[in-house]
This record gives structure tokens, C-alpha cells and sequence, in this order.
């Protein structure tokens, strides 16, 4: 176990100016008792312009980048975001991660204070998740040209040798496992913007999902077929990208979805359909049928996720679409979001 | 969720179709007038559940869809103003005008945020008094109380930077409108429990007396619906034409009286152009004269031009009920919610976007073929 309690070094500045960018004395200050002490490990000590890594095997890639307002949120910052979204994605490819990148683009203003405290989230994100910050970047721009804070992380880490996740391997009869309630990271964000402030105990559900993605690939192997995180534009956007990719239809039950009473509560408020609010920290599966069970099981028992449940099957009707059963018996489709989903006015 | 599953009941909403089927020996057309309903019926499916011999039109009552756009134009107009702060709920934003919409505007550097109430306007003007703030008042008698009070309160606290672009429409002329339309097919109203929730429902019964139609006062969820349709059917298959209430949870006979007061100390009643529809007198609410400072169209001498929409959309004829969305050529293909000809498309509430979202085309067929 590392020492997480980490008190902010001596900086001489209150805030991130130009000149941290500059690649002068205040940037070499700001890494020095910064960043390098923060991340330290045998790769990123060497100081050099890029790391250098001997790899075998499979390996999966993938970066994203983080721009989320606010920069600190009930449940998290853009820090665990920008650590745990990564592993995710390279989780959700059946991959562990084991190396990551990191970007910083900091808006000029950015109290040192806060910086730090998303330097220690992202420590910790990423002890949790065993992987370690291997090479970074950092830019500053000037005041109103960016938000604080973007992040950009890129992960690299070994295939499981038993994954073969490809939504090309869905098949009719498959079944749809969600491994936790939907849509609380969006809500959770929701609860703090301008002009929409409300009181909530919802936080966000960020979390790295790589130890339950290797364990349904270890226990399970290729009867895994096919897993996302259902992150911005939620389980709706995700279905239906894979619905048009592989002309299956998806149909959803909705009393099987599981989502925490509060976040439905502040769904309804707000006019909004959970459905399409992100998540960032659950996974969604698709399964052989015979062993759909076993996964949840599995997800509740050793993977302390409660409220894992099958959501739904592959089905031969409406090819091509994503349908939910409704409360009462109806059916609907669920459409792609044209865009951002927007508040309703009564 | 308390006050919503129990509305929400699988058991409770079959019995009552089971019910409505058996009440119904012949063909019956039903205005729902809310686009809440509208989209909660589609949402949760209940249109292909109900008897074949049902037919429910989706009615006017979507305060997005009615919006001239002569005034989302202005809305762009005073947005694109270096100075001004513009204020609206968020399904304003995507609904196109003449050139562009309020999210286009938005990306070009005008200053337009989402907000859930009024109120947060004048908090915001409070905050930036080198700006000028406005919000876009578009609504139905639901939202009057609130963008009135905001007026009020902007008075109360001396914030001089405040104003409202009011667009306010109210639901009595516009059932009169359809009533009196000779091509009118409607038999029997679902009102909306919402606006009855603040206005009461006496102004109704003039109504269903003069033509003879009955009007049920009916609430959102399932349970509502169902309900609000099997008294609507009962009526009919009786032969009564009566003002009823379901909703009676929300909704008392003489309505929110502060809410009321609130409206007639801020607005006069004022004739009103409905987009698809047209002008409909004494059908929208102005800001008096007394409070003129807070109109935004007198602060910024706005022109209130009139533009035309665009006549390959046939919206009139779906708010009236003449046509169903997808009986539209361009229902799906030319028209989408990306790319909408036209404002039930835009709006999460709109007939057409409801149908587009929640229905596939033919799935009820499907379904029961």
C-alpha cells in the first residue's frame, strides 16, 4: 500500500501561468516537485522525452481525452476520470492496462491547488488499477481558451490470451448483462451546474471495471462476446452502435434495468431518460445465453456488484434496432440522441 | 418512487384496458392536448394497447412546437448581441428559425445558457450587472406563474438588467380553434392536468357545452392516461359531454389562485400567432405595460417580424390532428430531429419526434401480425 496522504509540496506560485508551459524554469519547478515525485517509477525517472517498453504478445492501445465541467464532482475529479476511462476502454477490449500516458492542457489560472489535487486522484486511480504513468506532456493556454483543465490519457497492456470480444461474434439468443445501476456519473454532474444545482446524495459511479472484465474473461472466455462501458451518450448510444453494426435487434426489459431510486428521481425532474445519461464506471456485456447466470453471480459475488443483472437479449426482430419492454407491458424504440439531450421545459 | 410507481402499475394499467375495451363498441377520435401526454402514451407504449376503434390525436400542446419563429428569430437576434446574456429552457435551443437555431447561435459565440427556472435569471443579472440578462419566456399557463414572479422579483430587488421575450400561449382558445375548424374530427378532449393544476377548470365548461365534446382533465403516467381515456369513452358511449376531473391529486376546481394572481399582476391576455397554426385571438399572454422595462421587446425595440415557416412541413395539420406524423412524406426521410423541416420534429414533446423516437415505423403491425 502506498501512502496516499499527500500534502502539497512548496510551490512558489498560487496558480498555473504561462510560463508553466514554457518549458523555462517554472515548468522544470512544477514537474520537479510535481509530477515526477507524484508518479514515480522506473520508466518516468529516466526523465526522457519518451519511455521505452519491451512488449509480447497481443497488445491493445487506446486514448481518449477528458473535458468535463465541473473539474471536481460528487464521487470523483477529471483526475480518476482520466485514469479509470482508459483502463476501461482497454478492459472493455479484454486487455489489462499496464502503461499510460499523460496530458495535461491547463488553462492559465488554474489554482496549483487544485492541479495537485487531481495529480493525487490520478495516483491513486491508477494504483488501484496496477498501472503506471509512464510518459506526459504539459500545455498551458491562456485564460478562455480552455476549461480549467483537459486531460488526455493513452493506455497500452497485454490481451487476455482467452478474449475474443468482437461485436461481430454477437449472436441471436445472446444475453445483455449490465454489471451496475445506470446513468449516476451524468446525474451526479447534472447536480452541480450552473442553474441547476439541486441537493443529492448521488455520486458519481467511477471505478476501473479491468478486475471484473478479466474475471468474466478468465471464468468464461470466448462465451464473452462483446463488452462496453456505456460512458457518454449512455446504454442507449452503445446498443445502438452495436445494433447498426451487427443488424441484430437488442430488445431491453425495463423492470430488469437496475437504477438507483435518487438518479431516477432526478431523471424525471429534469426530463431526462436515463437511458442516455453517461456512466463511468459499469460495464455492459453480451453473452452466451447458458452462461448468463454465472456472470451475474459471479459479478455479485466477487466483484461487489450488487445490482449486476441480465437486461436484455439478441434478438431476430427489428434487425438493425434497439426496443425496451416498458413497466406495463408496452414496447418502444430507443432511438440514437440527435445530439445533446436537452432539458425538456414542463 | 412514491406518487409515481403506483401510477406506473402493470396490474393496475391492464385492468383498465381490459376496461376501455370493453366500453368501447365504436369508433372514437381523442385529443390528448399535451405533448407530456403525447409522449408519456408513446413512450410507455399504450398506443398499440388500446382498441383499434381509439384513435388519439396528439394535439397543440407542445409550448416548443407553437413558438413563431419570428420569435425564436428574435431570440437569436438578441443572443448574437455582444452584451446580452439569453436565458431559455434547454428543448428551445435546438429548434431551428429562419437561418439558424439558438445551439447554432450558441456555437458562434452567442451567450445562451440552460436554465430550469426564471428565477435563476434574475439571480444571474444580479450577478452580472454590466450585462444584459434575458429569458426566453415560451410556455403554456404552466410556465407563466414562474416567468411572472420572476418579473416581480427583478422588480422587488431593483435588478434594471432583467427583461423577458415573452411567447406565452394558452390552451382554451386553442381548443376552440380546433373545435370550430370544419375539418375538425375530435370527439372528446383529454385536458392538460397541468395547466388545470394552475388555472383551474372552469374556463372548460363553456367549452364542452358549446360543442358539445367532452373534456376529461387528465394527468401523465399510465395510470392517468388509461383512466382520463376510459372516462372519455364512457362519456361518448353515453352520450354525455361533460367536464370531469381525473387528475384530482394535482388539480383543484378552482386551480393555484396565487399562481393566478401572480399571472394577472404581470401579463395581459394578447392575441397570439401559433406556429403551423396561426392566429388565434385572445391565445398568449404580453407583458403589461406597467412592467414594460421587463419586455424585452420594448427594451430593445425588437421589430416583431413575421416570418412564414416552412410550408413543406405540414404541422398544422398534425396539431389539429388531421394527420398523423408518420403520414408526413418527409416524416423520417427529409425530416429528422437532426435536420427538422419543422417544430414538432425538434422537441422532445412534439408529435413528430415522439413518433420518430419511441415508434418504429410499423412496429405495431409487426407486433401483432
Amino acid at each position: 500500500m502506498i501512502n496516499l496522504e499527500c500534502p502539497i509540496p512548496k510551490f512558489d506560485f498560487d496558480v498555473i501561468t504561462l510560463g508553466h508551459g514554457s518549458g523555462g524554469l517554472l515548468t522544470h519547478r512544477l514537474l520537479q516537485s510535481g509530477v515526477f515525485s507524484l508518479f514515480s517509477n522506473p520508466l518516468l525517472d529516466l526523465q526522457h522525452d519518451g519511455a521505452t517498453l519491451t512488449l509480447e504478445g497481443r497488445i491493445a492501445v487506446s486514448t481518449d481525452s477528458f473535458v468535463v465541467s465541473p473539474l471536481f464532482f460528487p464521487g470523483g475529479n477529471i483526475g480518476d476520470l482520466a485514469v479509470n476511462g482508459t483502463v476501461n476502454d482497454l478492459a472493455m477490449c479484454g486487455a489489462r492496462a499496464k502503461h499510460l500516458t499523460l496530458g495535461f492542457i491547463i488553462e492559465e489560472g488554474l489554482p496549483i491547488t487544485q492541479l495537485w489535487d487531481i495529480m493525487v486522484s490520478i495516483r491513486q486511480a491508477a494504483h488501484t488499477a496496477g498501472v503506471q504513468i509512464i510518459s506526459g506532456d504539459t500545455k498551458v493556454v491562456e485564460k478562455g481558451k480552455g476549461d480549467g483543465i483537459f486531460i488526455n490519457t493513452t493506455g497500452m497492456g497485454p490481451v487476455h490470451p482467452n478474449a475474443n470480444i468482437s461485436h461481430q461474434r454477437i449472436q441471436t439468443g445472446d444475453k445483455l448483462i449490465i454489471s451496475g445501476p445506470i446513468a449516476a456519473h451524468g446525474i451526479a454532474i447534472m447536480s452541480l451546474r450552473k442553474g441547476l444545482e439541486f441537493e443529492t446524495t448521488i455520486t458519481s459511479d467511477t471505478q476501473p471495471l479491468c478486475f471484473m472484465a478479466e474475471g468474466l474473461i478468465e471464468n468464461f472466455g470466448a462465451s464473452v462476446r462483446f463488452m462496453r462501458d456505456p460512458t457518454r451518450g449512455g446504454v442507449a448510444s452503445v446498443l445502438n452502435e452495436v445494433a447498426e453494426l451487427t443488424k441484430h435487434g437488442f430488445v431491453l426489459s425495463q423492470t430488469a434495468l437496475p437504477i438507483h431510486e435518487q438518479v431516477e428521481g432526478a431523471c424525471e425532474m429534469l426530463g431526462l431518460d436515463p437511458l442516455y445519461v453517461a456512466n463511468e464506471g459499469i460495464m455492459l456485456a453480451v453473452v452466451a445465453p447458458e452462461i448468463a447466470e454465472a456472470c451475474v453471480a459471479l459479478l455479485h459475488n466477487q466483484y461487489a456488484c450488487p445490482h449486476a443483472a441480465i437486461i436484455g437479449e439478441v434478438t431476430t426482430e427489428h434487425p438493425g434496432k434497439v426496443t425496451i419492454k416498458s413497466r406495463i407491458g408496452g414496447r418502444r424504440v430507443v432511438n440514437f440522441l440527435p445530439g445533446e439531450q436537452l432539458p425538456r421545459i414542463c | 418512487m412514491k406518487f409515481l410507481s403506483e401510477f406506473r402499475n402493470p396490474e393496475l394499467v391492464k385492468q383498465l384496458l381490459t376496461e376501455i375495451h370493453k366500453a368501447t363498441t365504436q369508433p372514437w377520435t381523442i385529443m390528448e392536448i399535451c405533448g407530456g401526454q403525447t409522449h408519456s402514451l408513446v413512450k410507455n407504449g399504450l398506443l398499440e394497447m388500446l382498441p383499434k376503434h381509439i384513435t388519439m390525436v396528439h394535439g397543440p400542446g407542445c409550448p416548443v412546437c407553437v413558438t413563431p419563429i419570428g420569435i425564436i428569430d428574435e431570440a437569436i437576434e438578441l443572443a448574437s448581441r455582444p452584451n446580452v446574456i439569453l436565458c431559455s429552457f434547454g428543448d428551445m435551443l435546438r429548434v431551428p428559425g429562419s437561418n439558424k437555431s439558438l445551439l447554432e447561435a450558441k456555437a458562434s459565440g452567442a451567450d445562451v445558457r440552460i436554465l430550469y427556472s426564471p428565477l435563476e435569471a434574475v439571480k444571474l443579472a444580479a450577478e452580472n450587472p454590466e450585462k444584459e440578462v434575458v429569458f426566453f419566456a415560451v410556455g403554456f399557463e404552466t410556465t407563466a406563474p414562474a416567468n411572472a414572479l420572476s418579473v416581480v422579483h427583478a422588480e422587488k430587488a431593483g435588478v434594471n438588467n432583467y427583461s423577458i421575450l415573452a411567447s406565452h400561449v394558452l390552451v382554451p382558445p386553442a381548443m376552440e380553434a380546433i373545435l370550430g375548424d370544419p375539418d375538425n374530427l375530435i370527439d372528446a378532449f383529454l385536458a392538460a392536468g397541468h395547466v388545470c393544476t394552475i388555472m383551474g377548470i372552469d374556463e372548460y365548461y363553456p367549452i364542452a357545452e358549446k360543442y358539445q365534446t367532452p373534456i376529461v382533465v387528465t394527468g401523465f403516467e399510465p395510470v392517468d392516461l388509461l383512466q382520463g381515456i376510459l372516462m372519455a369513452v364512457q362519456q361518448l358511449e353515453q352520450g354525455r359531454n361533460e367536464v370531469e376531473n381525473q387528475y384530482v391529486r394535482s388539480v383543484q376546481r378552482e386551480g393555484n389562485r396565487l399562481a393566478q394572481q401572480t399571472i394577472r399582476e404581470v401579463f395581459d391576455i394578447s392575441d397570439r400567432s401559433w406556429r403551423g397554426i396561426g392566429q388565434i385571438p385572445q391565445s398568449g399572454y404580453e407583458v403589461k405595460p406597467k412592467y414594460r422595462q421587463y419586455n424585452a421587446r420594448v427594451k430593445f425595440a425588437l421589430a416583431n417580424t413575421k416570418v412564414d415557416g416552412n410550408n413543406e412541413c405540414m404541422s398544422g395539420e398534425i396539431m389539429k390532428g388531421l394527420k398523423k406524423p408518420h403520414q408526413c412524406p418527409h416524416f423520417g426521410k427529409r425530416c429528422t430531429p437532426e435536420h427538422p423541416l419543422g417544430a414538432p420534429m425538434v422537441s422532445s414533446e412534439g408529435a413528430c419526434a415522439a413518433y420518430y423516437h419511441y415508434q418504429l415505423a410499423g412496429l405495431a403491425e409487426e407486433t401483432t401480425a
